[in-house]
């Protein structure tokens, strides 16, 4: 007899999450495509009568972004300007079908080195919130997934959050965000290549602090450190993009599929890391 | 599939939901797709699966007023919602605007994305009433169309406002050349519609191939009774050995394809065995359950077969080479010798997936001692022929049933399930049915030819072409299917559409351990016609020629010969095509030009493609027969044998019957490709049936029309008025009336029927390729605007004029409708389509174009009338594709200078090509 709860209470839950193995679904939007042509055979822990687990809060210092938010969610939140490269991608999640039922927990946790999300959430500095009947632990995305279709999440636990850091105060007038997706067509399409990156501005009209992750190009989206500390205390000015060197594409390990070649997506990265850069200094 | 699941259905949940404003109360498993539950339980077909897995939309419904898919739902988060279909849009019988517009429009083609389109649309407009265009395609951008283009679809939603919508009503004898409405297109727009997987007999048995996981293998099957006895629910397991005459093939000859493989395997997806069941167990069993023990084999690619002395695939066939074509004309190497100009290439293409949406469905039953099968399909009666042959029984026994077919441009010509239900039910005597499962769809039938080409081509200094020379390879995958016809298509074709007075081609079909290669859209010809506009544009440029003009000079004319020596006596209207594009041409060259001066990182191109393709079988009859009858309620059926699969038959016959026998459109009633019940009209294939079953509805037409007016001994130019119980003809010398009820009815219920044929002549071809292969060509000339980023190695197409002759428009809205698509598949072909097996068995790793990929296409219709076609007319359907990609790669070369030689130019080729030439930013 296979299992379906779909619970209205977290407590409930998470009590059932230690009870048994169970797949946890929300928008159902990564589960189904993985079982076409074969049984749906597993015991299913169904999120989505979590009500509570739904929206985007404001809470200080940080933006808390519920477990069931959708795509659709995010993108019509008014929200500052650090988000647009996140919205940007939820414009490109499938189509608006998929935008209206996958969450942007559900594209974490699934943790394909192609999710959209993920490169996003790097470069915003996002925290994941997991919860269990013990309490809760928050994780930094970057340790959160370990690999392709791997995660730190425990079969016990929930991922119920994800914590978005505000930029410092006199940062946040500055900042800017932004995603730029490769893709061998319009709509419907898994990146080749992604981008995405935010800039907080110094008071003094250079880079304050800049984070810059790659998806599709590793086993998990990277982080380009060595970029972006090589960029802080630069002007904001179209020169910073021409900074940019194959050499900072070092943390990529771009593989050859019916996508594109490794060596394309190396050119491919360096060049969508220009024009996001392009893209957050232009009329500064 | 029907989802099906162990539990007792009393220890369920209720669940509560509307359906379309509906209260509805369930007790199924709350993780059930709710595409399944909508379709199975509660009867409501109109959702389409295309996929499972989110890929193509055509599930499309609204939970809340919000579209989401229908398969990615458990219909546990149904409950307490309100779930929209498209059945839910008409309300009291009356269509709503937005279906309206769409059957205004021609948005509607096969029509099984349409209620995904339908449900995407009336989510953007019940917000947004006056859309813009970008609205539309962001709107509707999930959902995948393979026929339309698109483009129909959002002119369609951007006119759903309009105060008036307005549906032509042809006047009597005015029908054909009028842009009227589909006639089944009600039925498609409103979820009624039945496709192969929407209808099955309530005790069928389902039925699931086993299938290889290699491409080369030996096998042996184990202890099947184990299985039955652990599988109870098993009704049987089929083998090899369970199938009467276990070969199929389209020749005659050449029935080299087994149901199920008997012992050794030829390519991945191959099936094996048959699974036979209820449909709980058939969706349980897991493959690995079933006893089969594998001994793999390294596969022989395509390489491997062309070199020679791999072994063989097939003891009749040493050598892997299914068979050679060759068409030789005069002495090719004496043009090249006195040549002011040559110019010579190697294309390479790889597999296209014909990607209808529609996966293959059906249902078979034994009647007595003659097997039913009701299936999607472009050819009900070759499939007659062949489920005979399989079954071991006269072919009189065997009725086939067309569904509504979900697309198929080739890929529904060959048999794919019928063998296996076919051969189920007649041993079970049970009805049984199947539904292939997206990447089981596209693992096991066929593709377009992967083909090596390499040719030349040679001009004299005035830019006249002195000769052409060919040598095309193509990877026919491991059963012939249709690779006779493309190694046989091909060598005609392979010079484009243009005066050649010395021309050798030659071509080979190899067998290898790819999926069976068949028939698409084009038969081999828009892979050569890469070949041959590259060669074009590199000659045109040595002699300083404008690439259009040197196209203009060379056009085939009436009175030229072929390069099988035939002598175009009429319709040959490809000079008008360039004319046509000729003033766009010049602006839209200069415009890119002027463009590219500034410089930048994008840069803009233009380039022309040409085609001819002729119309029907290649040298070998293909007759159709059509009939008319009249039943004593004045109303007329056709009864159509040709299968529409969407570009539009159902609508154009009637056309051209109603015009041929003076009565107007809406006094037909239609019966389409039933074997007991229609005439043999051919396949759907080959761009034949406008042409050739055109021509019999309209013998057909006439022959009832002439029959009436004997018996009313009215004259010629009578005009027949159909009434209740009589028909009356009206001239100058009054009218008569002719009374049915006092006349006999046949077997089919009518009084009064006729029957017209029409086979096109054609002559053999003699070893050197030379006669008379096709009664009437198609020409084409298609203009494509692109922009490449230097960068990133991306192509996007900006704009396609497409100048076509068709002979005769017979309905200019369907004509362009199969151009926009064509078109489509073209872009797809050059820029993003590549089958691989074992990797791209899905629609999200094999892309086709979606609403953003396919630009603006201004239609140029050419009628240069065929004197042999239904009133001057001749076909459309492949024509429409064969151009557009080679316009784009010339556009691509216009832009960058580099030519790119390997499609799709995906950005990597285009990028690594860029990078080669020094031209990458």
């Amino acid at each position: 007899m296979r299992s379906y709860f779909r619970p209205v209470d977290l407590s409930e839950a998470l009590a059932l999450l230690v009870a048994s193995p169970l797949t946890v679904i929300a928008g159902g939007t990564d589960y189904y495509p993985a079982r076409v042509g074969r049984p749906i055979g597993d015991d299913v822990l169904d999120i989505t009568g979590l009500r509570m687990l739904r929206g985007i809060v404001d809470e200080g210092d940080h933006v808390r972004v519920g477990a069931l938010t959708t795509w659709t969610d995010l993108i019509e939140a008014r929200l500052p300007p650090w988000f647009d490269g996140y919205k940007l991608a939820a414009r490109e999640v499938g189509g608006m079908q998929i935008q209206n039922a996958g969450t942007l927990c559900g594209n974490l946790c699934n943790a394909s080195p192609a999710a959209d999300g993920t490169p996003n959430l790097l470069a915003l500095d996002a925290e994941v919130v997991l919860s269990s009947v013990d309490g809760e632990r928050r994780v930094p995305v970057a340790e959160f997934v370990t690999g392709n279709r791997r995660t730190i999440r425990r079969p016990d636990e929930l991922v119920t959050a994800l914590l978005i850091p505000k930029p410092a105060p006199d940062a946040r007038q500055g900042t800017r965000s932004t995603w730029l997706k490769l893709g061998a067509r319009r709509y419907l399409v898994i990146s080749i290549v992604m981008v995405a990156a935010v800039l907080e501005a110094a008071p003094d009209g250079t880079v304050g602090r800049l984070r810059v992750a790659i998806g599709s190009c590793s086993a998990v989206a990277r982080r380009l450190f060595k970029l972006e500390r090589d960029l802080i205390g630069l002007p904001l000015n179209d020169r910073l993009a021409e900074r940019v060197t194959t050499a900072h594409l070092a943390p990529l390990s771009p593989i050859d599929d019916v996508r594109g070649t490794a060596a394309y997506r190396r050119d491919a990265a360096l060049v969508l890391v220009r024009r996001a850069l392009n893209q957050l200094t232009e009329d500064r | 599939m029907t989802e099906a699941f162990d539990i007792d259905t009393s220890d369920l949940p209720e669940l509560a939901f509307t359906v379309n404003g509906r209260l509805v109360t369930l007790r199924v498993p709350p993780v059930r797709r709710l595409s399944d539950v909508l379709r199975e339980e509660l009867g409501l077909t109109g959702t389409k699966v295309g996929c499972n897995a989110g890929d193509c939309g055509a599930c499309t419904v609204r939970i809340d007023g919000r579209q989401i898919c229908a398969c990615l739902t458990p219909v546990g988060q149904a409950a307490g919602r309100a779930v929209e279909s498209v059945e839910g849009l008409a309300r009291d019988n009356r269509i709503n605007r937005l279906q309206a517009a769409f059957h205004r429009f021609g948005a509607a083609q096969c029509g099984i994305c349409t209620p995904g389109m339908l449900m995407a649309a009336s989510d953007l407009l019940a917000h947004t009433s006056h859309p813009d265009r970008q609205q539309v395609e962001d709107a509707l951008g999930g959902v995948l169309c393979r026929c339309t283009g698109y483009r129909k679809i959002v002119e369609a939603v951007l006119h759903t406002a309009d105060p008036e919508l307005e549906f032509l009503v042809p006047e009597t004898g005015r029908a054909v050349g009028a842009p009227v409405a589909k006639t089944d297109g009600l039925a498609k727009l409103t979820g009624t519609e039945r496709y192969g997987a929407d209808s099955a007999p309530a005790d069928a048995l389902w039925l699931r191939a086993v299938r290889s996981p290699h491409g080369r293998a030996r096998f042996r099957v184990g202890d099947l009774e184990a299985l039955r006895r652990a599988w109870p629910g098993l009704a049987a397991v089929l083998t090899a050995a369970e199938v009467p005459v276990n070969g199929f093939g389209i020749y005659p000859d050449i029935k080299d394809q087994p149901a199920l493989a008997d012992g050794i395997v030829r390519y991945r997806g191959e099936a094996v065995l048959a699974l036979v069941g209820d449909a709980e167990t058939i969706e349980t069993l897991p493959d690995d359950a079933v006893p089969i023990e594998w001994e793999p084999l390294p596969p022989i690619g395509f390489d491997q077969a062309r070199a020679g002395g791999a072994p063989a695939l097939h003891e009749a066939v040493p050598d892997n080479v299914l068979v050679r074509g060759r068409v030789v004309k005069g002495d090719v190497e004496q043009a090249f010798a006195g040549a002011a100009a040559t110019a010579e290439i190697a294309v390479e293409t790889s597999f296209v997936e014909h990607a209808y949406i529609e996966p293959e469905a059906g249902y078979a039953r034994r009647v007595g001692d003659r097997i039913e099968v009701v299936a999607c399909t472009q050819t009900p009666y070759m499939d007659r022929d062949e489920i005979a042959h399989v079954l071991g029984i006269p072919r009189d026994r065997v009725r086939i049933v067309p569904t509504a077919v979900g697309g198929g441009f080739g890929g529904k010509l060959d048999l794919s399930l019928q063998p296996l239900i076919a051969v189920a039910a007649w041993t079970l005597n049970r009805p049984v049915r199947c539904i292939y499962a997206r990447p089981e769809s596209m693992a096991s039938t066929t593709k377009r030819h992967p083909a090596q080409i390499r040719a030349r081509a040679a001009a004299d200094a005035e830019g006249r072409l002195l000769g052409f020379d060919f040598a095309g390879d193509f990877n026919t995958g491991a059963y012939a299917s249709w690779g006779p016809t493309v190694a046989n298509r091909v060598p005609v074709h392979c010079t484009g559409p243009y005066h050649v007075p010395q021309v050798r081609a030659l071509t080979r079909a190899l067998y290898t351990n790819d999926p069976p290669a068949g028939a698409f859209r084009g038969f081999g010809v828009p892979q050569a016609a890469i070949a041959h506009e590259a060669l074009m544009d590199d000659l045109a440029a040595r002699l300083d020629i404008d690439p259009l003009e040197f196209r203009w000079i060379n056009a085939l004319r009436v009175g030229q010969p072929t390069a099988t020596g035939q002598v175009l006596q009429a319709s040959c209207g490809l000079a008008a095509c360039l004319e046509a594009l000729r003033p766009r041409w010049q602006t839209a060259r200069a415009a890119a030009e002027a463009a590219n001066r500034a410089g930048g990182i994008e840069c803009r191109g233009v380039g022309v493609g040409c085609m001819w393709y002729g119309i029907g079988n290649t040298s070998l009859s293909n007759p159709s027969t059509m009939r008319v009858g009249l039943k004593p309620n004045g109303r007329i059926t056709l009864y159509n044998g040709a299968v529409d699969i969407g570009q539009g038959s159902n609508t154009i016959m009637v056309q051209i019957a109603a015009d041929a026998l003076g009565v107007p459109m809406e006094r037909f009633d239609l019966i389409m490709g039933d074997t007991d019940l229609t005439e043999d009209a051919g396949k759907t294939s080959a761009s034949r049936q406008t042409f050739v079953s055109g021509k019999a509805a309209e013998q057909a037409g006439a022959a009832l029309r002439a029959e009436l007016l004997r018996r009313l001994n009215a004259g010629e130019d009578a005009e027949l008025v159909l009434e209740q119980g009589r028909v009356q003809a009206r001239d100058a010398a009054g009218a008569r009336m002719l009374d049915l009820a006092a006349l006999p009815v046949d077997e089919r219920g009518d009084v009064l029927s006729a029957t017209g044929s029409f086979d096109p002549p054609t002559t053999p071809l003699d070893a050197d390729g030379q006669g008379v292969p096709y009664a009437s060509y198609g020409f084409a000339a298609q203009m494509a605007e692109v922009a490449v980023d230097l960068e990133l190695g991306t192509v996007k197409v900006l704009r396609i004029v497409a100048a076509h002759d068709v002979g005769r428009a017979i309905n200019p809205i369907q004509v362009e409708g199969q151009i926009h698509g064509g078109v489509a598949q073209g872009l797809g072909l050059a820029l993003m389509e590549e089958y691989v097996p074992g990797r791209t068995e899905n629609l999200h790793d094999y892309l086709i174009p979606t609403f953003g990929d396919v630009p603006d296409i201004e239609c140029i219709l050419i009628e240069d009338r065929e004197p042999l076609g239904p009133y001057g007319a001749k076909g459309i359907g492949e024509p429409a594709l064969i151009p557009t990609a080679p316009a784009i790669l010339n556009a691509i070369h216009h832009a960058t200078g580099v030519r790119i030689t390997h499609v799709p130019a995906t950005p990597d080729r285009v990028l690594a090509a860029l990078q080669a030439h020094g031209i990458a930013r």
